[in-house]
């Protein structure tokens, strides 16, 4: 071996340990962990497939399941719609201004998830929050956002609005990237606004769309501080609402660190993991037909 | 230009609906009790009650809190992006037997979820006796972090070759090169990976959850969820202690992006960082 590959091993050296300690080895752990029951006390007890048939037939994680689908479908579509009309508007402006707005829309994404669950306690609140303060201006009464079974997930998906800023930038970026020569030959062939947004600007920012949708999926599967914040931690709480706050990490959450079950907690992580692996390779793969490519290489 | 004038509008409204909550929380954290849901729509605090800002000082120790988080902080960010550095420079810098199945894993642990390794991450500092220490909140950075590595590789890439080459004629050892050369050009890249991974560090609530339960080593966001949970519901509410503490946990964060703004921006705008 030359000395420079021996010195190329040295730099490898942190990402090699880390990789064996805190990645691979805890990721084949998790998965062996998953066939035992272990409590912390003694030594795991091989189990077979016990935990994932449980897992099954848990109502738990059938609810939470449903309440992250529920908030994922939701999420993405608005959130992502959302910050595109922001990034479009900024993009017609442009300057200065659009740099103070960008950074006006970054904000919310600098306030600690905690902050940001306690911030909307108050602000959905039922009685007296103001966005029902607001809704009563126009005469609407506005639902218990933080005690209705109903009400819980919207309310979530509302909070959830407030965080667009990172997704607002990239949109926003990609949107600055579209050559300007584009748009002035769709103009020379008598393209209306509808035509160009169709035409150039959907293909040219087709990647980031992307990207944008397969990381706020991935986040919005993993949703649990905000949520843990706001409906759980506090018994007298919790009773009122049920499960409908119940999100899958959550209870994984749960599972593990408040029921020392870290033989079940690992079946979950390994079914979250298997959820996440499969969504993101059908989205790569329907992704890979819309994705308009030329625009990456540019 | 009038359109552009309805788009300045259409952007100030949304601007205003953005910065409302901050608005309220500031204000509302400087109101009594009795008016938290009153006036809300006025921009400033009425009445005023400064005082709820020296009583959560009094109902917990914040600055204990304050002092954790920016001590967990920068560990977590100077760790990491020392080692990510470090790490990227030998992907850009060397070509060895194993790079691309070693860069294949960086790219890999950058899709893994890290609930999936949570609990067995949990029994190794339990195995090592440091649940219930400050350690495990910090101290898997050393080993740095796949996606500065990729950020950092990514900068790398992009220095001319020849400047270390010369360095290298002139008798400089590699770690002259990484120290002297690389880590002085990478200054851009490497305040972005301190900032996001101080804001990362800043942010986490599941970590201080599992790891910490004395109530002196909590740090902001877990001492806010300890005052959510005492304050907030149950037979005596502290709404202005909730809200103050809230402010506390937040402003420090809005001052570090403001002196790093443009760090910020660069870093989610080119690699895509959900931040």
């Amino acid at each position: 071996m030359g000395v420079s590959t021996r010195w190329a091993y040295v730099f490898m050296l942190p990402w090699l340990l880390g990789l064996v300690i805190f990645q691979a080895g805890p990721m084949i752990a998790s998965l062996v962990l998953s066939f035992t029951e272990y409590d912390l006390i003694g030594s795991p007890a091989f189990v077979g497939f016990d935990n994932y048939r449980r897992m099954m037939e848990d109502p738990q994680v059938a609810r939470s399941v449903y309440n992250t689908a529920y908030y994922t479908v939701l999420h993405v579509p608005l959130a992502i719609g959302l910050a595109l009309v922001l990034a479009l508007m900024l993009n017609r402006i442009t300057g200065r201004a659009a740099g103070v707005f960008r950074t006006i829309f970054y904000l919310p994404s600098m306030t600690p998830y905690v902050a940001v669950g306690v911030l909307f306690l108050f602000l959905l609140n039922g009685q007296a929050g103001v966005v029902n303060q607001f809704l009563a201006l126009f005469g609407i009464d506005g639902p218990q956002w933080t005690t209705d079974p109903a009400w819980i997930k919207p309310g979530i998906v509302l909070m959830s609005l407030w965080n667009l800023g990172s997704t607002t930038i990239i949109l926003f970026a990609a949107l600055r990237n579209v050559p300007g020569e584009l748009y002035e030959a769709a103009l020379i062939d008598g393209a209306g606004p509808w035509q160009r947004f169709r035409g150039v600007t959907l293909p040219m920012i087709s990647g980031a769309l992307f990207f944008v949708v397969i990381i706020n999926t991935i986040a919005s599967l993993q949703l649990f501080d905000q949520v843990y914040t706001m409906f759980f931690g506090n018994q007298i709480a919790q009773q009122s609402y049920g499960d409908s706050a119940l999100f899958f990490v959550v209870y994984l959450f749960q599972q593990g660190f408040q029921f020392l079950d870290m033989g079940y907690a690992s079946a979950l992580a390994w079914l979250l993991f298997a959820v996440i692996a499969v969504i993101t390779f059908v989205q790569v793969k329907v992704g890979n037909r819309f994705v308009y490519y030329e625009a990456e290489e540019r | 230009m009038p359109r552009r004038i309805f788009f300045l509008v259409m952007l100030g409204a949304a601007s205003a609906l953005f910065l409302y909550p901050f608005v309220w929380l500031v204000v509302a954290a400087l109101k009594p009790r009795t008016h938290t849901f009153s006036n809300v729509f006025l921009p400033w605090p009425s009445p005023f009650a400064p005082e709820n800002l020296v009583a959560v000082w009094e109902a917990a120790p914040m600055l204990a809190w304050l002092g954790n988080t920016l001590l967990i902080g920068l560990m977590a960010a100077a760790t990491v992006t020392i080692s990510s550095a470090f790490v990227a420079f030998g992907f850009a810098y060397f070509r060895f037997p194993g790079r691309n199945l070693l860069f294949a894993s960086v790219l890999g642990t950058m899709m893994l979820p890290a609930v999936v390794t949570l609990v067995p991450t949990y029994l190794i500092w339990n195995t090592l006796g440091l649940t219930g220490t400050q350690v495990p909140l910090w101290a898997a950075n050393v080993f740095g972090s796949a996606f500065y590595v990729f950020l950092l590789r990514q900068f790398f890439l992009g220095l001319p070759r020849y400047v270390f080459e010369a360095a290298r004629v002139d008798g400089a050892s590699y770690l002259d090169l990484f120290w002297r050369i690389a880590v002085p050009l990478a200054r851009p890249a490497m305040i972005i990976a301190f900032v996001f991974e101080l804001k990362a560090s800043w942010f986490d609530l599941m970590k201080p959850l599992i790891y910490v339960q004395d109530p002196a080593l909590f740090t902001l966001p877990r001492g806010l969820k300890a005052i959510v949970d005492q304050f907030y519901q149950g037979g005596d509410p502290k709404w202005e202690i909730v809200l103050a503490a809230s402010v506390i946990t937040t402003l420090p964060l809005i001052v570090v992006f403001f002196l790093g703004q443009r760090y910020f921006v660069q870093g989610i705008a080119t690699t895509g960082r959900r931040g």
